[in-house]
């Protein structure tokens, strides 16, 4: 690691005053952070933590009965908390790494970092969710931008994300055999106005809807519905672990299972 | 009462005591006082000129003790190769120079080129950042086929081509060879790759190199499974020390595959630089730098043809492989392809005509060494998988037809070179069938097809050749080493042991085992004797612990060295019972003398041996101390039997292992949950390699496989729980224990087992597939299963 100071505020306005200093960076769980200051790939000045910051943490239905998570409670809470509420959301969170990766690793920093092969991108697309920030609301729309982009300014801290809550919802991960990220990751999302349908791991671009698929389940939510549609294979990643075939035919299999599966 | 100690006892592990508490030593919890870290500059392409290093700025960073360079080693020797090889037409192999830090040129990514000592660790990352260097980059070498070529870049410009041998082994005739095709009813070809890996111990390398300047000695902590090799190849080759002046140790390991059997440069370097510094140097690898490191394993492209007479006997075998050695010749990397590989191409099977050619290439890429089993994985690897294949072409049970071809008769001297002392391949045959329920898969099929998945059984014999030797055969086929062991049994006044050995656990479990032996022999407590290892200064010169030969080869040292001892004890024993030494017979840690009811204590003996007042000075020595050297009469040959049986999912490809069976001969057996535990490691690492395990470069020599994002190691939940069988046992007959070994045979034998297990499931779902290349990944059955 390079040196840099390191700030544990106890507020937002606290962190959101240290992140205007020259390149400051936030710190969550550390998860996807650290390993990268170990490797020298970031040369932050200061670094911010989150973890003591009260207002920042929670699991809770708002009054437009849309579940609100703040930006740095752990994938562990999650699981735990929103269970109730959102139980494809928790099954979500409790199959991301393992749980010292649960316990630490938050939801704000996965959105941030916009890991292409990451979990919660598809959650909170196929959630129609929204992106809370110290300073605006951001649609999941505009939001993902690509691969490890996103809307976020320098310094912008995101608080808390608010997801719509279907009526039935899963979500299939397809392990990469190494990283146990998700190889392709489906989220399937029912909602008295329609289905969503997020892909993740498998598109150069970062995470997507598939729009063919929705309006297909829109009209009838039964996996059979997809059999006529097949996925084009342009702009899907090919790496070690699969070819754009692969994926594209991981996307369809995928989707099918979580329609199955979907409560 | 059923026996408590000494052989065939399942004794808890000792040494996880300390292990499970995290109260392990290992070469990184060493510190030596005042000591500096070095950190390299390493080569972040895979082929280059080096035209200039400007170290100026960096040695002006803080904590900077001191820059070195290739400059600083110009008169300093290289690191050896261990065996050389003779090729087809006679001529030695082609032995490049491969200096501690890169002479004009860098070869793989991960090349050391500058390496910097400081006050700390940052220190010493910060001013290799400020290191200046000026690269003129060449091309890779990344395709062995391409690196053959006439007008191929060459990875040594000093060599005439990226060929490093071109050998033969078996028979040398060719067309006599040939004539065998030529009559064959049927012949079924295969090519295939044994993929890459990188062996991953738990542990990364380290290196503490320490000069005590008053006394001109060296020590060197460094993570090694056979420390008095590395003190010999270092001094004798590399730097030119006088072996008594340096004082190898290494301390617990922490896994090491075969990994940590080669000299490296970093211990070299630290060893060098503790005295140019005259400081202490440490250094500890990253993960990311074993990466690109640590010497890697196995790469064969191989193309294997097999012939059979009408009655489906085995009538000749040709192989022809392609042998990835990297960009240097790490210390045994020449003997595995060659000796290591091509003399198990006979398998368990009686084929009398047998050809094994390999061509070992040099490649801009790490270097590849031995990786548990070295050689014979492949071997097997590529046997099993073609008999595997035409039992499927030619409508015939797998199972029958290697029985029909097992070689039922020993001694057996195959036709590439080995003599098989013993074995039973029907009867560990007989033991798998059993365990393995083959009559019940039918069932467990129509199960697994009733849930929408196919379901395959893949079977497959290995035998491997554990405890390299005689030193003399070797020495006539390259080896620059002897492969004995020694060991020295010290008996203390009160009576309990220490046993210096040159084999040195790096996870097997010898500080448990080894005293089982000796606490047989005399019938004593194992927790009255401890062992020694590691340490040069305190151990005998043995060779360490690598091809499954500790138990077979020091194992029997030590043996030896206990026979010697009880001799001696026995001498003693008689004179203070005033008898006859012939009559004293030793049991359960008494002397008695045969056929009366005097007997004195094994304590009483020895405490006589170092208070000698009644004792007989004029015949013996007082004290009681022995040492012997074993080298073996040959190779010993465990050998077995796997069963493996897969689901795969035919919409994702997706393999999961549902049972897999172990039948093994490994002649006797001193500790069988030690025994069970490494089957299930070697199995552990084999499927690891049969379905995750890829170290993979691009075209431009850039590791694509270069963390655990990427290299898929096995976890808990990708294995099953095995059934492990070793009841088949015909003893070596070589050896004092009739021991064969255990260490490799699990990854040896486990890999085609699931290979064929996965074309079986395909084959049943009627896809026409043969064969599928290593990892088995999903991605790589759903492309199969589409074609
Ligand atoms: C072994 C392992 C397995 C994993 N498996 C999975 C998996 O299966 N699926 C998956 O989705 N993820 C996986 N992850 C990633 C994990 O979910 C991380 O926790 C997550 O990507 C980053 O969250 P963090 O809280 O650790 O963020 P940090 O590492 O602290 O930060 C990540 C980045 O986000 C920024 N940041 C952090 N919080 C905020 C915020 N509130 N506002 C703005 N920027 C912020 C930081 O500055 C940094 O740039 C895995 C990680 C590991 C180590």
């Amino acid at each position: 690691m390079y040196d840099f100071e390191f700030e544990k505020p106890s507020s937002i306005s606290d962190a959101i005053t240290l992140l205007s200093s020259e390149e400051a960076m936030p710190l969550s769980g550390g998860q996807t952070l650290i390993p990268a200051l170990k490797q020298r790939l970031n040369a932050p000045s200061k670094l911010v933590s989150l973890a003591g910051i009260p207002e920042l943490r929670g699991v809770s239905v708002n009054e437009g009965g849309m579940l609100e998570i703040k930006g740095a409670t752990t994938h562990a809470v999650i699981a735990k908390q929103a269970s109730s509420h959102y139980p494809a959301l928790s099954a979500l969170a409790s199959h991301i790494g393992d749980p010292a990766v649960r316990n630490r690793g938050t939801i704000g920093g996965s959105l941030a970092n916009n890991d292409p092969a990451a979990c919660y991108p598809a959650a909170v697309l196929a959630s129609n969710g929204k992106i809370i920030s110290n300073k605006r609301e951001i649609n999941s729309e505009d939001f993902f931008q690509g691969m490890f982009t996103t809307a976020l300014d320098e310094g912008e801290l995101i608080t808390a994300v608010q997801f719509e809550i279907p009526t039935v919802a899963n979500y299939q991960k397809f392990l990469q055999p190494a990283s146990r990220f998700a190889l392709t990751g489906v989220f399937v999302a029912k909602f008295d106005s329609g289905v969503r349908v997020a892909i993740t791991g498998a598109s150069e671009n970062g995470v997507f809807r598939w729009s063919e698929a929705e309006a297909l389940l829109s009209d009838n939510f039964s996996p059979s519905s997809l059999d006529v549609l097949t996925f084009s294979t342009d702009g899907l990643i090919s790496d070690l672990h699969g070819t754009p075939a692969y994926r594209a035919s991981l996307i369809k299999t995928l989707t099918k299972r979580a329609v199955i599966a979907a409560k | 009462m059923p026996k408590d100690f000494g052989i065939g006892v399942s004794q808890k592990r000792r040494e996880d005591v300390r292990f499970l508490k995290g109260a392990g030593n290992y070469t990184d919890d060493i510190n030596v006082v005042g000591q500096a870290f070095v950190h390299f500059l390493r080569s972040e392409v895979a082929h280059a000129t080096i035209n200039s290093i400007d170290t100026s700025a960096a040695s002006n960073m803080p904590g900077v003790v001191r820059i070195f360079t290739g400059a600083d080693f110009e008169g300093v020797g290289g690191l050896p190769c261990g065996w050389q090889v003779t090729d087809r037409n006679n001529e030695p192999m082609q032995e490049p120079p491969h200096p501690i830090l890169a002479q004009g040129k860098v070869r793989h990514v991960g090349d050391p080129i500058a390496a910097v000592v400081a006050d700390t660790y940052e220190q010493a990352r910060d001013a290799v950042e400020a290191i200046k260097i000026d690269l003129d980059e060449l091309p890779a070498v990344i395709d062995m086929a391409d690196a053959l070529t006439e007008n191929a870049v060459k990875v040594h410009d000093e060599l005439k081509s990226n060929l490093c041998y071109d050998w033969v082994l078996g028979e040398t005739d060719n067309e006599k060879v040939q004539a065998a095709f030529d009559n064959a009813e049927h012949i079924t070809t295969l090519e295939l790759t044994n993929q890459r890996l990188v062996a991953n111990p738990m542990e990364p390398r380290v290196a503490v190199g320490d000069y005590n300047q008053a006394t001109e000695e060296h020590t060197l902590f460094t993570t090694s499974q056979n420390p008095h090799v590395i003190r010999l190849l270092m001094c004798a080759f590399v730097l030119g020390l006088p072996e008594h002046k340096v004082r190898v140790v290494a301390p617990d390991v922490g896994g090491g595959f075969g990994t940590k059997i080669f000299h490296y440069a970093e211990e070299a370097f630290c060893t060098f630089a503790a005295k140019a510094c005259n400081r202490p140097v440490k250094w500890t690898s990253s993960r990311s730098e074993s990466f690109v490191t640590d010497a890697q394993g196995r790469d064969h492209v191989t193309k294997i043809e097999l012939a059979l007479d009408s009655e489906n006997n085995f009538t000749a075998i040709r192989t022809n492989t392609l042998a990835n050695l990297g960009a240097y010749l790490s210390t045994f990397s020449s003997s595995v392809p060659t000796w290591l590989h091509g003399t198990l191409m006979a398998g368990n099977y009686k084929t009398p005509v047998i050809q094994v050619n390999v061509k070992a290439v040099f490649t801009t890429t790490v270097p590849v060494d031995a990786y548990r089993g070295a050689g014979r994985p492949e071997a097997t690897f590529q046997l099993e998988r073609v008999i595997d294949k035409v039992a499927r072409e030619l409508k015939l049970d797998p199972v029958a037809l290697r029985r029909q071809n097992f070689i039922t008769e020993f001694p057996y001297d195959t036709p590439v070179a080995l003599t098989y002392d013993t074995g039973d391949y029907n009867g560990t045959m007989n033991k798998l069938e059993a365990a393995a329920d083959f009559d019940g898969f039918a069932q467990r099929r129509s199960d697994t097809e009733a849930n929408g998945k196919l379901r395959g059984l893949g079977v497959n014999c290995y035998i491997e050749a554990c405890g390299i030797a005689p030193s003399n055969i070797v020495g006539m086929l390259g080896a620059r080493a002897g492969l004995y062991d020694a060991a020295t049994v010290r008996v203390n006044a009160t009576g309990s042991i220490s046993v210096m050995v040159g084999a040195h656990s790096h996870g097997q479990g010898h500080e448990t085992v080894f005293p089982q032996v000796v606490a047989e022999m005399i019938g004593i407590d194992e927790s009255q004797i401890e062992i020694v290892h590691g340490d040069s200064s305190k151990i005998p010169f043995g060779m360490g612990t690598y091809g499954s030969r500790s138990i077979a080869v020091c194992g029997s040292a030590m043996v030896r060295a206990t026979e010697k001892v009880i001799n001696k004890a026995k001498k003693i024993a008689a004179h203070l019972m005033e008898a006859s030494d012939a009559d004293i017979e030793l049991k359960d840690g008494q002397f008695s003398v045969a056929g009366t009811d005097k007997s004195v204590a094994w304590g009483e003996v020895t405490l006589a041996a170092y208070v000698p007042h009644n004792f007989p000075l004029q015949d013996i020595e007082p004290g009681l101390e022995e040492t012997a050297f074993y080298d073996p009469a040959n190779f010993t040959f465990p050998a077995g039997a796997y069963a493996c049986e897969v689901e795969i999912d035919p919409d994702t490809g997706q393999v999961s292992i549902e049972r897999f069976c172990a039948a093994d001969d490994f002649g006797n057996i001193v500790n069988p949950m030690i025994v069970d535990g490494q089957v299930h490691g070697g199995i552990g690492q084999g499927i690891g390699q049969a379905l995750l395990e890829s170290c993979s470069y691009d075209k431009d020599g850039q590791l694509l496989s270069g963390s655990y994002m990427d290299y898929a190691m096995p976890r808990a939940d990708d294995v099953p729980f095995y059934a492990v069988d070793h009841s088949s046992q015909t003893p070596c007959t070589h050896n004092p224990l009739g021991v064969k070994g255990c260490g490799e045979a699990g990854a040896i034998g486990s890999p085609p087992a699931v290979v064929n297990a996965v074309i079986d499931a395909l084959q049943s779902a009627g896809h026409d597939v043969d064969h599928i290349d290593m990892p088995v990944s999903p991605s790589r059955v759903w492309a199969a299963m589409q074609s």
